[in-house]
């Protein structure tokens, strides 16, 4: 358990260290270390973030309390919490302490200037790889053969996405609400 | 002081909806305004500083704003009290969420909801995207993150630190060529 507890910790401490802009950044490297570990199926892991998006506080905290709780427990959820917080604390008590013009420093500009195209991209094939599995049930990308074209998976997407692109700035709580909704109608009802 | 951090901490975490952006209000009302515990300038250059380093925008204020007002402890007590409401939630829906998981009324309504994750997920990398220079070397580094994720060619964590070394290679080499003109 012990090992567990820590592999968890490491875990989210790495994935604190890479976080760079907000909390979808943390989501393909998420995906990456959690699901690659086996320890979590694509879909609990999009269930997780559809909870964690819509609960108050911080993303990151809520899905690391999530994926640790889900894993070893109470204490899975502390020491996944904790990991996920550290980087970010021990590197913001540096920076008060010794080294105020950190955002003018010209290799963290640089660094930046790489890695945030990099993040949109992976960004944008994660969310390519959640729509190829939640509306055309594919699980590989090298598997798009066995695409299932199914009409109600499809109408939800076409209805969520053409609604978010005329009003921009919805909150995610009420994509979240409506896409359940949809789907209970169109799965459960009809 | 300590208390009070915590829980000035503890209340913006509790209401703000919507992950790190929606906290900065919040941040400045208390934090500037009402307690007066740091200046406007030092405000922005707490934004500054969180956007350039890693890790959640809320964790990053509150151990900033915690070390300005009662140093090191401070900021553990600031960063408690904003990361304590989200976990005793999540633990609380966590417990409650793996009894009704099976349930296939719940399975029916995430079959909608997996749909509208993948849909904020897409709508983020635009908003992400649009914030970028718009450059050929944006571009390239998006395809090449793109690219080696969903072909499943080489984890996250080191796409960003390749991404992030062509971009300090790239800083210098400018930085140089400007100094050359001089």
């Amino acid at each position: 358990m012990l090992i567990k507890l820590l592999e968890l910790f490491i875990t989210f401490f790495k994935i604190g260290v890479f976080t760079f802009g907000g909390g979808y950044a943390m989501i393909p490297l998420i995906t990456d270390e959690v699901i690659a570990k086996g320890w979590e199926t694509k879909d609990t892991l999009i269930d997780f973030i559809a909870i964690a998006e819509s609960t108050p506080g911080p993303f990151a905290i809520n899905i690391s309390t999530f994926i640790g709780y889900e894993q070893q427990g109470i204490f899975g959820a502390m020491f996944a919490t904790l990991g996920v917080i550290l980087p970010s604390f021990i590197i913001i008590v540096i920076i008060a302490k010794i080294f105020n013009k950190f955002a003018d420093n010209k290799y963290v500009i640089g660094f930046l200037n790489g890695a945030k195209p990099i993040i949109v991209g992976v960004i944008f094939s994660v969310g390519i790889d959640f729509v190829l599995s939640s509306v055309f049930k594919i699980k590989e990308i090298t598997f798009i053969s066995d695409i299932i074209l199914d009409w109600k998976t499809i109408l939800i997407f076409v209805i969520v996405f053409v609604l978010t692109k005329v009003k921009e700035r919805m909150h995610p709580i009420f994509i979240v609400v409506l896409s359940g909704l949809l789907g209970y109608i169109l799965f459960g009802i009809l | 002081m300590y208390f009070k951090l915590f829980w000035t901490f503890f209340k913006i975490g509790l209401f703000t909806f919507g992950g790190g952006y929606a906290m900065i209000p919040f941040i400045h009302k208390f934090g500037v305004d009402k307690n007066k515990w740091i200046t406007e300038s030092e405000f922005m250059d707490i934004i500054a500083i969180a956007e350039s380093t890693p890790g959640p925008i809320a964790i990053n204020s509150a151990t900033y704003i915690g070390h300005k007002v009662k140093g090191i402890r401070g900021s553990a007590a600031a960063t408690l009290g904003v990361s304590l409401p989200s976990f005793i939630i999540i633990i609380l829906i966590a417990a409650f969420f793996m009894q009704f998981k099976s349930n296939v009324h719940v399975e029916y309504a995430f079959q909608g909801i997996r749909i509208g994750v993948a849909i904020l997920v897409i709508n983020a990398a635009v908003r992400m995207f649009r914030k970028l220079d718009k450059t050929w070397f944006s571009y390239i580094l998006i395809s090449i993150g793109f690219g080696l994720l969903i072909f499943d060619l080489l984890s996250v964590i080191y796409a960003i630190i390749i991404g992030g070394s062509i971009g300090i290679i790239t800083q210098i080499l400018k930085v140089r060529g400007e100094e050359n003109v001089d």
